[in-house]
């Protein structure tokens, strides 16, 4: 067996937007990956390989763009890679990458997933580019109509998580969204898009990239700035339909939680983990994905998000970077909140920084609630002691 | 040598029929060829402990078109699974480096190309720089036709070099079962077609098909339990080149197919067969001097590209051709080569043996 430990040593992510025209897409996802280097303080020839994910090509109208990316990226005469697995296509991204590592193939890898949604029209590219399309929010309103219906949740939970990812995403520099001043009030009063969801508690459409370097061991250790350890990655997908699944709490997402909880040791995933990045673009997706990763115990999610124990200063933050609902660059979603997590472990998150963060969990998902991918960092190798 | 349980090996594959259309979607083309390259390594869906595929939105015609896909493993319980928008062949990579980190000893890697919804010549101009060379419609003959002349311009080659790669693997398409077109053409017949884009002629190339096929690897002695003679991968790896043709120095030949042969370990050893994807016939004078293979390897004994051509899936169908080579054909040493890109831009180089 090869399995060799995997340290994220470098972050980096473009201030994101609704139309950053001072960019092409090269500029977009070198600005993104220069960062990236300079946080690990490597310069473009010390990586051995370059992974690339984004969501459909459709988006910009650019077919595998990773091929017209190559020496943007300095990938000259190195290993290019590119990933699509839909919405979970920025954590898959980040899992390949540290798998380029953890097998021992290479020593340093650059993993980079972006969107320029400015370029093309997402809602015509998520609809399969045919129909006038539902959008994401209308494919996913009738599987949260559901959810509360089962768990009897009070409506105002999505209008609380929609408050709480954007006073969180107010105190990230990066941020797409910066909504201070935002309240209940406002969200409720917000125009209804796909009942129960309004306006402000659905997701913004951006452009931006977020690029992660990962090392060895021995880099891990020799970094200047503390790393984040890989602890876990898992990717879990299932047939979006099929009358034996339920879209609303998938089994895919049981799975894929249960394997990082199982590769990290962790029993107690409420108590163990110090806080979560989930990908969340419609509110009532937080308390969902506590109840499918089983923080919460089965209908209880909800309470989770109204007693304020997800918030920034609760027992259990989610969303510390200001989520999807503050900037969502569909493909690079998913390295957001894989990056975000591992920020937390090295205390690098400033003003969203969860005090003594040791062991953090990070999410995305794709298509029809279908796709799964996680990863579990900590501040060292064995954050829970065991 | 003996292998280790860090050595992986092909255990069974499969292809579809190669078409010029086929009236099946994609996961209706890939449901009988994953269970063809499970039911060959003598498994069953449930214990494939990986999945990936390679496959490309813009040749369905529609966003997220993998995503249907899905239903072809049979993916209940969920599965862990992967996807590459990339040749099949790079889908076997990945699924070579999961099953090196050693949690899983099984994996299934696929490709699917639906080519037959589109026209090349329009659908190949967005794969470039979408500020500079799309707009200019720079369509992959025009480029493929300034690599030839280039080539030409060399006094590397002649047309009737390029003739007679044509006519040999066309002639070699005609034992190859699964190939979509095959035919006995002269070198003479050949120089006699007009230029599509001068000096490409339409015999230069690739046929449009519509086609999957599927790949099962297995680590270590998992091999051994599931397959007579597997064929080990012991060598793989992938370059890349910048994506404007003016960047690159010198067209007429292939610096990161060099760089690729080299990490894959080409030079180790004789090379009984080879198996180039050369989407136009002269690319694969291009890559056989890149690869420094000697006159004694057979490259292309199943018609290669120009037998069919289901992109996304041709790079895959090179790493199968030169398995069965070894798995079937008693050879010993073998290489499997898969291209992307305009002008040949990226390059994947994958050495397979048997055992002694």
């Amino acid at each position: 067996m090869s399995s060799q430990p995997v340290a994220v040593v470098g972050i980096g992510q473009t201030h994101h937007k609704k139309r950053r025209a001072d960019v092409s897409i090269a500029g977009l996802v070198r600005e993104a990956a220069q960062r990236a280097l300079e946080d690990a303080n490597m310069d473009w020839g010390d990586i051995d390989a370059v992974v690339l994910g984004k969501a459909p090509d459709l988006f910009e109208g650019v077919m595998k763009p990773e091929m017209y990316l190559a020496d943007a990226l300095g990938a000259t005469g190195k290993p290019m890679f590119r990933v699509h697995t839909a919405g979970s296509v920025g954590g898959s991204t980040g899992i390949v990458g540290s798998h380029l590592v953890e097998s021992g193939r290479h020593k340093r890898v650059l993993s980079v997933a972006f969107e320029k949604q400015s370029e093309g029209n997402a809602q015509f590219a998520l609809g399969g580019g045919k129909s006038g399309s539902i959008g994401a929010g209308g494919a996913f309103a009738p599987f949260i109509r559901a959810y509360i219906r089962r768990s009897g949740a009070p409506e105002d939970i999505g209008w609380k998580v929609a408050v709480k990812d954007r006073l969180n995403g107010a105190k990230n520099p990066y941020a797409h969204l910066k909504l201070a001043d935002i309240t209940i009030e406002k969200v409720k009063e917000s125009p209804m898009m796909w009942d129960p969801l309004h306006f402000l508690e659905s997701c913004p459409s951006s452009d931006g990239a977020c690029a992660v370097v990962f090392t060895d061991e021995e880099g891990g250790k020799a970094a200047s700035k503390p790393p984040a350890w890989v602890l876990a990655t898992s990717m879990r997908s299932e047939p979006g339909w099929f009358a034996g699944r339920d879209a609303v709490d998938p089994r895919a997402a049981h799975d894929c939680s249960a394997d990082i909880y199982k590769q990290v040791g962790v029993t107690n995933p409420r108590e163990q983990i110090d806080c979560a990045e989930l990908y969340v673009p419609f509110s009532w997706y937080e308390p969902m994905w506590l109840e499918a990763h089983d923080i919460a115990a089965p209908g209880e999610g909800w309470k989770m998000t109204d007693s304020g124990a997800t918030a920034l200063g609760g027992d259990f933050p989610v969303n510390m970077s200001g989520g999807v609902l503050s900037s969502n660059p569909i493909g690079a979603s998913g390295l957001l909140r894989f990056a975000e997590a591992a920020l937390q472990v090295r205390g690098l998150a400033g003003e969203h920084q969860v005090d003594g963060a040791k062991l953090a969990i990070a999410q995305a998902y794709g298509a029809n609630a279908q796709f799964f991918a996680m990863w579990a960092v900590g501040s060292s190798l064995d954050p829970l002691g065991s | 040598m003996p292998r280790t349980e860090n050595d992986i090996a092909i255990v069974g594959f499969a292809q579809s029929p190669m078409l010029r259309r086929s009236e099946h979607t994609e996961a209706e083309m890939m449901l009988p060829t994953v269970q063809g390259a499970i039911k060959m390594a003598g498994l069953n869906k449930e214990d494939i402990g990986f999945t990936v595929s390679g496959s490309c939105d813009y040749l369905s015609g529609r966003a997220f078109s993998f995503v249907a896909n899905v239903d072809a493993y049979g993916a209940w319980p969920p599965i862990s699974e992967s996807h590459v928008e990339m040749d099949g062949a790079w889908a076997l990579y990945e699924a070579f480096v999961h099953l090196l980190l050693g949690h899983v000893d099984t994996a299934l890697a696929a490709g699917v190309g639906k080519n037959s919804n589109s026209d090349p010549t329009t659908l190949y101009t967005i794969e470039v720089d979408p500020y500079y060379l799309t707009p200019l419609g720079a369509d992959p003959w025009s480029l493929a036709a300034l690599q030839y002349r280039a080539l030409l311009d060399a006094g590397k080659v002649t047309e009737r070099d390029v003739a007679e790669v044509v006519a040999r693997n066309l002639a070699n398409a005609k034992d190859n079962i699964n190939a979509q077109v095959s035919a006995d053409l002269s070198v003479d017949e050949i120089l006699a077609q007009p230029y599509v884009r001068n000096p490409l002629r339409k015999s230069d190339l690739p046929p449009v098909t519509d086609g999957c096929a599927a790949v099962v690897l297995a680590r270590g002695k998992k091999a051994y339990d599931l397959c007579e003679r597997p064929v080990w991968i012991t060598g793989i790896d992938h370059r890349v080149e910048p994506h404007l043709p003016t960047l690159r120095r010198d067209l007429t030949v292939s610096e990161s197919t060099r760089l690729a042969a080299e990490g894959a370990g080409v030079h180790n050893g004789p090379i009984d067969v080879a198996e180039i994807y050369a989407p136009f016939s002269f690319q694969e004078l291009i890559i056989r001097e890149s690869l420094g293979l000697s006159d004694d390897t057979v490259v292309n004994a199943s018609g290669g590209a120009q037998g069919a051509n289901p992109v996304m899936v041709t790079g895959l169908l090179r790493i199968i051709e030169a398995a069965k080579a070894i798995m079937e054909g008693g050879k010993n040493r073998a290489l499997a080569h898969a291209t992307s890109g305009p002008c040949l831009q990226q390059n994947l180089v994958c050495i397979l043996e048997g055992d002694e």
